[in-house]
């Protein structure tokens, strides 16, 4: 499957002291709805921040629909649209001439009844000339997606888009995500630190946490209730990882890196004593395994200390 | 190019801000014709008060041109003030919206984005300009009428033939208009470093009063920058206003007395244009978009 964002080893430091993503790989494949999971702080905004080229990595390369960002920004730019936390826009500007002006920004030249037709999309057609700054949250959210929508892009970052809106509002994101991607194909990478609704939207996803990657994968796999996430502790975590890596184990490994503390797999419950024997047999020495019954409890477990090195 | 520089354009005059300088400047500018068509010769008097004595002075002095002299006098030491509110606001105020970040993620590099900008600012600045010349040179000339120009200056005075002054002050307000879109400039310079508009539009105030202070200043030592800082030539529209003599000591119709002051200051103004613009380039095209 083709990626259309490719991701190595990026790192962003803010000064000398502060990391705010730290050596990053993920791919994002076409037609993805790409969950990228995090607590807040987490590195998820610089992230995209990054893949917009708003902010210049300190290592680390970015490629997008196969060419590299640093090189191809205005190629690869014609073919976005994002919405990068709280909505912004000319307030002072009706909905209609706010979408007028980034549809010319665009490079789009498009009719009033086109335009209108997209504020209608998103709902917003009889308000299309009022003041953005009479606007609910909601509202500008929703003008916010149809201002990155404007020029018909392959690829769609939302970051955090259900911020500050209510329950319909949610809804009404969640349903437009499906449609971009069931509908017309779009690749979406949408991040949020509320797992609840990742889950119900991601075709695969990453979670970080303080700038790393903790699991990725496909979301079929991670949220498959049938199978338990375990968190295992033992005398020498690094060297239990590359052995499991090693066994037949391996695929059940959510985690490719060595912890500092604990080890996490996703395994049927009934296969835990098999696992318990066979680590004994690897020599190696057990100190917990403690089975998780959600990927929520998992989720919470793994950012709420740190685990990696 | 075009459209990003429409665009600019039409974000600008659609903002209430910008029509406040527009109407700072009719409002000052018709108070001072009204003061000076309602009580002129009181001005007058005062003005020739040590020459009274010494000169028999025919004509209408306080004509058209003589009143938008006066009134540039006055009006380009705080039109900079007015420029400062949309230059100084160009990057900081769409930082403060959270609209830079949608700008940057366009299909144009940051350096095309700062060029539609600053060229947006400079026409606005220009607008401004063309604005106080309509109301100050036309609207006096409409008021008062047209006479001979006479000019008190420091240690001598200066008479312009009717005929010699208009194009003067096309020279004079093309001057502005350089000085203008260098204080220009230094707004959308200062405007790179802040969030929020305030801090570029005080900060371009005071390094323009700052400056100012250290042009006009008397002391040996600053006399040796003053020359390169743009304080100092801000003023140079005023030598297209004084004439060359003959060795007879008359007026030398259409000459200016100094030309190359007024060379040597458009190059130091222009100078420091492209020097705060490529100083706003290098620094943004580095900078990280966290707004």
């Amino acid at each position: 499957m083709s990626s259309v964002i490719q991701v190595r080893g990026l790192t962003k430091k803010f000064g000398q002291q502060f990391t705010a993503v730290n050596d990053l790989s993920f791919s994002v494949h076409k037609g993805d709805v790409y969950g990228f999971l995090g607590q807040n702080g987490a590195g998820k905004s610089t992230t995209i921040r990054m893949l917009l080229s708003l902010i210049e990595p300190t290592a680390g390369d970015i490629e997008i629909f196969g060419l590299p960002l640093a090189a191809n920004r205005s190629a690869i730019m014609q073919k976005v649209g994002a919405v990068i936390e709280k909505p912004a826009m000319y307030e002072y500007l009706t909905a209609y001439q706010n979408l007028k002006i980034f549809s010319a920004l665009s490079g789009v030249s498009k009719t009033k009844t086109q335009l209108l037709q997209e504020l209608d999309v998103v709902g917003l057609a009889a308000r299309a000339q009022d003041n953005v700054g009479t606007f609910s949250q909601g509202m500008k959210q929703r003008l916010a997606i149809a201002m990155a929508m404007v020029n018909d892009p392959e690829l769609i970052l939302l970051d955090e888009p259900t911020n500050g809106l209510d329950p319909q509002g949610i809804a009404d994101i969640r349903n437009l995500i499906l449609h971009l991607s069931r509908e017309q194909g779009k690749t979406v990478l949408v991040s949020s630190h509320l797992l609840s609704e990742i889950e119900q939207v991601a075709t695969r996803l990453i979670i970080i946490d303080k700038g790393c990657k903790l699991v990725e994968g496909d979301s079929k796999e991670l949220f498959d209730t049938s199978k338990t996430v375990v968190a295992i502790q033992t005398l020498d975590n690094k060297k239990a990882a590359e052995l499991l890596l090693q066994s037949n184990w391996a695929t059940q490994l959510l985690v490719n890196r060595s912890s500092d503390k604990e080890i996490f797999m996703q395994l049927d419950e009934k296969h835990l004593p098999s696992l318990h024997k066979s680590l004994v047999e690897m020599g190696i020495g057990v100190l917990s395994v403690k089975p998780m019954h959600s990927l929520e409890d998992y989720f919470l477990q793994i950012t709420s200390t740190p685990k990696y090195v | 190019m075009y459209s990003l520089v429409q665009v600019e354009l039409y974000k600008i005059f659609k903002r209430p801000r910008t029509y406040i300088a527009f109407g700072a400047v009719a409002a000052l500018i018709g108070i001072i014709q009204f003061g000076l068509k309602l009580d002129g010769k009181s001005y007058l008097d005062f003005m020739l008060n040590d020459l009274s004595s010494s000169l028999e002075i025919d004509g209408k002095i306080l004509n058209g041109y003589l009143v938008c002299y006066v009134m540039l006098q006055l009006l380009l030491v705080h039109v900079p003030l007015l420029i400062a509110l949309i230059a100084a606001d160009m990057i900081s105020g769409e930082a403060n919206m959270g609209t830079l970040r949608l700008l940057l993620i366009k299909p144009y590099s940051r350096t095309t984005l700062l060029l539609a900008k600053f060229i947006a600012a400079t026409i606005y600045t220009l607008l401004l300009l063309v604005w106080l010349a309509i109301l100050a040179l036309f609207g006096s000339m409409l008021l008062f009428g047209t006479d001979d120009m006479f000019l008190l200056k420091t240690s001598y005075v200066v008479l312009l033939k009717e005929s010699d002054v208009f194009w003067r002050y096309i020279g004079a307000f093309g001057f502005a208009a350089l000085a203008m879109t260098t204080v220009a400039s230094l707004g959308f310079f200062l405007s790179v470093f802040a969030e929020n508009s305030i801090g570029p539009i005080v900060a371009t105030m005071s390094v323009i009063v700052f400056f100012t202070i250290l042009s006009t200043l008397n002391i040996p030592i600053f006399n040796l920058i003053k020359p390169y800082l743009f304080t100092t030539h801000m003023i140079g529209w005023k030598e297209f206003f004084d004439i060359k003599v003959n060795d007879s000591n008359e007026a030398i119709i259409g000459s200016i007395q100094n030309p190359d002051k007024i060379i040597k200051a458009a190059v130091v103004l222009f100078i420091h244009t492209i020097g705060f613009f490529v100083a706003t380039v290098l620094v943004f095209r580095k900078k990280d978009i966290l707004s």
